[in-house]
């Protein structure tokens, strides 16, 4: 009793969406960066948006597209850009035969549950859901009438799911510091004023011919000068561009200092 | 055995044990506090319990012996078994009362002298207090289960008294060895005592002796077999006797007190205080004579070669306990005889151990025969003391030995047929080697030319010694004439034992008396003949008969005993030990070892890698999946 | 075209974030590919719903995203405080619950 016929129109969208979804969860497990993992699922999940709002289900689609897309996948790129955003997942699998093993039973695992899918539903009747919305009732309608009738229970114990993990998350991502222990401006300015400089240390790359944060600054006789180092960069070589020809008409004062050869820095290029 | 309350002075003989038993207490518990007058109030003790024994026999003579029963509590009350602890009094109790308490109390004093020097003299008196008390309970008890307590009790103080000085290897041993020959007794007695409650339901005298002829032939036999199996392992008898001359170990007065006078008779006073279940079987008590007559030729033998002063007078109680084993074998006609033979030899056995330890006192413990000599006129008073004991052992004319054994002698030819000459002439034999044995101590120890070490002045002990001395050979003088002839102890008995049918003579007593004499006399002239007139080497010859060489190792009885019992004992243990280590131990650690393998490599599954974790929950998903299929498709 | 396509789609999309979780190691990335199964399963939801005629698929599937939301946010503090004490995301590397 095949009440509702499914038209033209959605077929093509299947057809064109369908495609794209596969092609956006393969992408999300194929690619190295994570964040590319997280736009190709941004991808598929705004498919999957579409195909809600095809299926009669609009508010599913917008909550879909609103929180999914936009809400969970952004916390997902702003813990990513916190943890680890550079490194890239080595290829080489660790586990013997994890890979293998996994691809085999993902095709297998396909294969049975899509024919038993595509066995149990080849006759499916599809009722439509003109009886329940429609009309007067809108999809929001119906839902909200349901959700607050006989799922209410649900929906409450929802509700203290999601304080709780908030609440959760708070406390699993806090830094616990002992009170006293953070120095205010005021301490911390008094501390550099005791020390033998008090004024600001030189910005890296400041006197050098880049200006890359990785280069540091150079000291009027080409050294590098160690107290411009940026923290947990190692520094970088400074690149030998060519000095202006005219400068060396002039003579600089790198030859009236008897050198040219820029100090070698520590450690040299990194491999 | 009809008994009667007790009342006046007999209600309180509680206090017999009560009185040692407290002195040991407080000598044990009160440490070293009690150093300085221990020993009095141990001697104090047994003196006051001997007083109220003797004034509680009185009253018990008065009453004209009806056997008195105090009751004291209840033990263990089960449903089917009640064991009440009671005293009975009787005369037979009160006998062995008066030989505890007295000859204790002699040997106490004994001891102030004695121990005089020892470091430990207080914990001496305190095991010595709770070994009288131990056989006070003994003898006074009026169940079966009492009378346990009170043989376990006893065992424990004579172990822990071979054992007084051990530091001394030897010492050690011999008390273990004395603990576990005396075990083996032991489980004969209590096996009897379970077989008693098993068949008859209780425990006391009264019950078991009222119903004991109710019992089928074959269970009286094994229950006076097991009475018998206890009696040999206290007493010494054969085949339990090797520890006892091992247990000379001890302190002489021990040796004197505990190994002579009165612990070792302990046999006897089980097997004559079970004269009612002995007149049950002939069996047993046919055993009980055989077990006598073999051990008194044993004794009487091996006590021949010994060199050990000690070891001499060992073998003599041994041999002399076997005649009064020999004597309560017999029945009814010798109960009295083998009693009045125990009281005789408690003061003269008593008396001469006292008397050996004198001579070890002045000999620096030296107890090699071999290296006295000579020593009669630097020591009178022990000299005449010991030879007192020695003529009424050996049953010189008109001794308490003679009178005393003598009527065992006539007991056994009294039986009538051929067994009977045959016990007679074995125990007319061993009191010639008895005289002969103790002639040869005495030639050896007091006669002759001085062979003492270097360095050794014998003197005479001090009168806290020898008074004791000096009243037991009294005893040992005149017990036999008083037992025999002025109170005789027959007439004592009657309400224990009954009066007795006068025996028909099969010989006549003054035969038996001469041909006894006449024996005794040949033992002392042989006994001189080897050893008097020629001078004794001061080391044992060695090249000596097969039966001297036999005797000096005690007819071999420790080789049979450990090639035996102790031998494959060792094999059992060690096949035991090897079975529990790699059979049971093997089974069980193996599987052990086993699982722990298993689950250890199991556990190498686990390895932490949630990923693997999930691949496992995809096949199972998979699996879980393709039944599905398989379940709906086909 | 039929339901069966949209449930066929939705299997192979739970498969391929299955196998997702299995082969990454990134700990936000299997996170993500969880997201993915979940979503693939809201799809056989609402798809069921409709073939069946009433709304309780889709307030299930409501139900799914609601309490994928809290998981989400959970998982991700966890996350952090894991990279913050072993400078990893790798779930290889906890991996101490083991023999």
């Amino acid at each position: 009793m095949n009440d509702v016929v499914i038209g033209t129109g959605e077929a093509v969208v299947f057809w064109i969406l369908g495609p794209l979804a596969l092609a956006g969860a393969l992408g999300m497990v194929l690619s190295r960066n994570a964040v590319h993992s997280a736009l190709w699922l941004i991808n598929t999940m705004l498919a999957l948006g579409v195909f809600y709002v095809v299926q009669e289900a609009p508010f599913l689609g917008a909550v879909q597209i609103i929180v999914y897309t936009g809400a969970i996948m952004i916390l997902f790129l702003f813990v990513l850009m916190l943890v680890g955003r550079d490194t890239s997942d080595s290829v080489v699998e660790t586990l013997r035969g994890q890979r293998v093993a996994a691809i085999l039973l993902g095709i297998g695992f396909a294969g049975l549950v899509g024919a038993g899918i595509a066995r149990a539903t080849r006759d499916l009747p599809v009722a439509g859901l003109d009886a329940v919305q429609g009309g007067d009732t809108s999809n929001i309608e119906a839902i909200a009438q349901l959700l607050f009738t006989r799922y209410l229970l649900a929906f409450e114990v929802t509700s203290a799911l999601l304080i709780t993990a908030a609440v959760g998350a708070m406390v699993l991502a806090h830094i616990e510091r002992e009170p006293g222990t953070r120095r205010t401006q005021k301490e911390l300015s008094r501390a550099r004023f005791l020390t033998d400089r008090p004024q600001t240390l030189p910005g890296p790359g400041v006197h050098a011919r880049a200006n890359s944060v990785a280069a540091p600054a150079l000291l009027p006789d080409g050294r590098p000068a160690e107290d411009s180092f940026a923290t947990g960069i190692d520094p970088q070589e400074v690149d030998q561009m060519p000095r202006p020809t005219g400068r060396a008409q002039l003579g600089s004062p790198d030859a009236a200092l008897g050198t040219l050869d820029p100090a070698p820095l520590d450690g040299g290029r990194q491999p | 055995m009809d008994t009667v309350a007790a009342d006046g002075l007999l209600a309180w003989s509680w206090l017999l044990i009560a009185l040692p038993l407290a002195g040991a207490a407080v000598l044990l518990l009160g440490g070293r506090r009690t150093d300085r007058w221990g020993h009095l109030l141990g001697t104090g003790t047994v003196v006051t319990a001997f007083v109220l024994g003797l004034l509680c026999t009185l009253q018990l003579a008065d009453a004209g012996g009806r056997p008195v029963s105090v009751e004291l509590w209840t033990f263990i009350e089960t449903g089917s078994l009640d064991v009440p602890v009671g005293l009975l009094f009787d005369p037979l109790s009160a006998v062995f009362v008066l030989l505890i308490t007295g000859v204790g109390a002699l040997i106490h004093i004994y001891s102030i002298g004695y121990m005089a020097h020892d470091p430990r003299r207080r914990r001496f008196f305190a095991y010595l207090n709770l070994f009288v008390a131990a056989m006070l309970l003994l003898v006074l008890g009026d169940n079966f289960v009492v009378l346990y307590v009170g043989w376990e009790g006893v065992g424990l103080a004579s172990y822990l008294l071979i054992a007084f000085w051990h530091e001394r290897p030897a010492a050690a041993t011999a008390a273990k060895k004395a603990f576990i020959m005396n075990r083996v007794g032991d489980v004969g007695l209590a096996l009897a005592i379970f077989l008693m409650f098993a068949q008859l339901g209780t425990v006391t005298y009264d019950g078991v002796f009222g119903s004991v002829g109710a019992l089928a032939g074959g269970t009286v036999t094994a229950i006076g077999l097991l009475l018998l199996l206890g009696a040999c392992g206290k007493s010494g008898q054969f085949p339990l006797q090797a520890w006892l001359p091992d247990a000379m170990e001890g302190p002489t007065p021990v040796s004197a007190l505990i190994h002579a006078a009165t612990m070792v008779t302990a046999g006897v006073y089980l097997i004559a205080r079970s004269a009612p279940i002995y007149d049950e079987t002939p069996t047993a008590r046919a055993v009980v004579l055989a077990v006598g007559a073999i051990t008194l030729l044993i004794g009487a033998i091996v006590g021949c070669a010994q060199d050990d002063i000690k070891k001499v007078l060992a073998y003599s109680t041994v041999s002399q306990i076997g005649y009064m084993f020999l004597a309560v074998g017999l029945g009814p006609a010798g109960y009295v005889a083998g009693l009045a033979h125990l009281l005789t030899h408690g003061f003269f056995k008593a008396g001469l151990f006292l008397g050996a330890g004198s001579v070890m006192h002045a000999m620096n413990d030296a107890v090699d025969m071999r290296r006295f000599g000579g020593l009669a006129s630097r020591m009178r008073i022990t000299f005449v003391t010991f030879g007192l004991g020695y003529l009424a052992l050996i049953g010189f004319p008109f001794l308490s030995g003679f009178y005393t054994k003598d009527a065992i002698i006539e007991a056994a030819f009294d039986r009538g047929d051929g067994w009977g000459y045959v016990l007679g002439g074995v125990a007319i034999l061993a009191a010639g080697l008895t005289a002969f044995y103790m002639t040869r101590l005495m030639l050896m120890t007091f006669f002759g030319r001085p062979r003492w070490d270097e360095g050794v002045h014998p003197h005479e002990s001090p009168s806290v010694m020898t008074a004791p001395m000096v009243l037991l050979a009294l005893g040992s003088v005149l017990a036999g004439y008083l037992l025999v002839v002025a109170f005789p102890l027959e007439e004592w008995l009657v309400p224990v034992f009954g009066r007795p049918e006068a025996a028909e003579h099969v010989v006549a007593p003054l035969v038996v008396s001469a041909l006894v004499t006449v024996v005794m006399l040949l033992g002392v002239a042989s006994a001189w003949m080897f050893v008097g007139r020629r001078e004794v080497p001061v080391t044992a010859p060695a090249r000596v008969s097969p039966v001297v060489l036999a005797a000096r190792r005690a007819l071999y009885a420790d080789t049979v005993n450990e090639s035996l019992f102790m031998r494959p004992g060792q094999w059992l243990t060690r096949a035991l030990v090897f079975l529990d280590n790699r059979g049971v131990d093997g089974a069980v650690n193996g599987l052990a070892a086993a699982l722990g393998g298993s689950s250890s490599r199991l556990g190498r599954t686990q390895t932490g890698f949630v990923r693997s974790y999930a691949l496992g929950m995809l096949g199972g998903a998979v699996v879980v999946a393709g039944a599905l299929l398989a379940v709906t498709a086909g | 075209m039929t339901l069966t396509h949209y449930l066929v789609l939705a299997a192979i999309l739970f498969t391929i974030g299955a196998v997702g979780v299995l082969v990454r190691r990134n700990a936000i990335v299997v996170f993500m590919c969880i997201e993915l199964m979940l979503n693939s399963v809201n799809l056989t939801l609402v798809t069921f719903a409709r073939a069946g005629g009433t709304l309780d698929g889709q307030v299930m599937a409501f139900f799914v995203m609601v309490v994928a939301a809290a998981e989400v946010v959970v998982g991700l503090a966890i996350i952090m405080s894991i990279y913050r004490t072993r400078r990893s995301a790798s779930v290889d590397d906890a991996n101490l619950l083991k023999y």
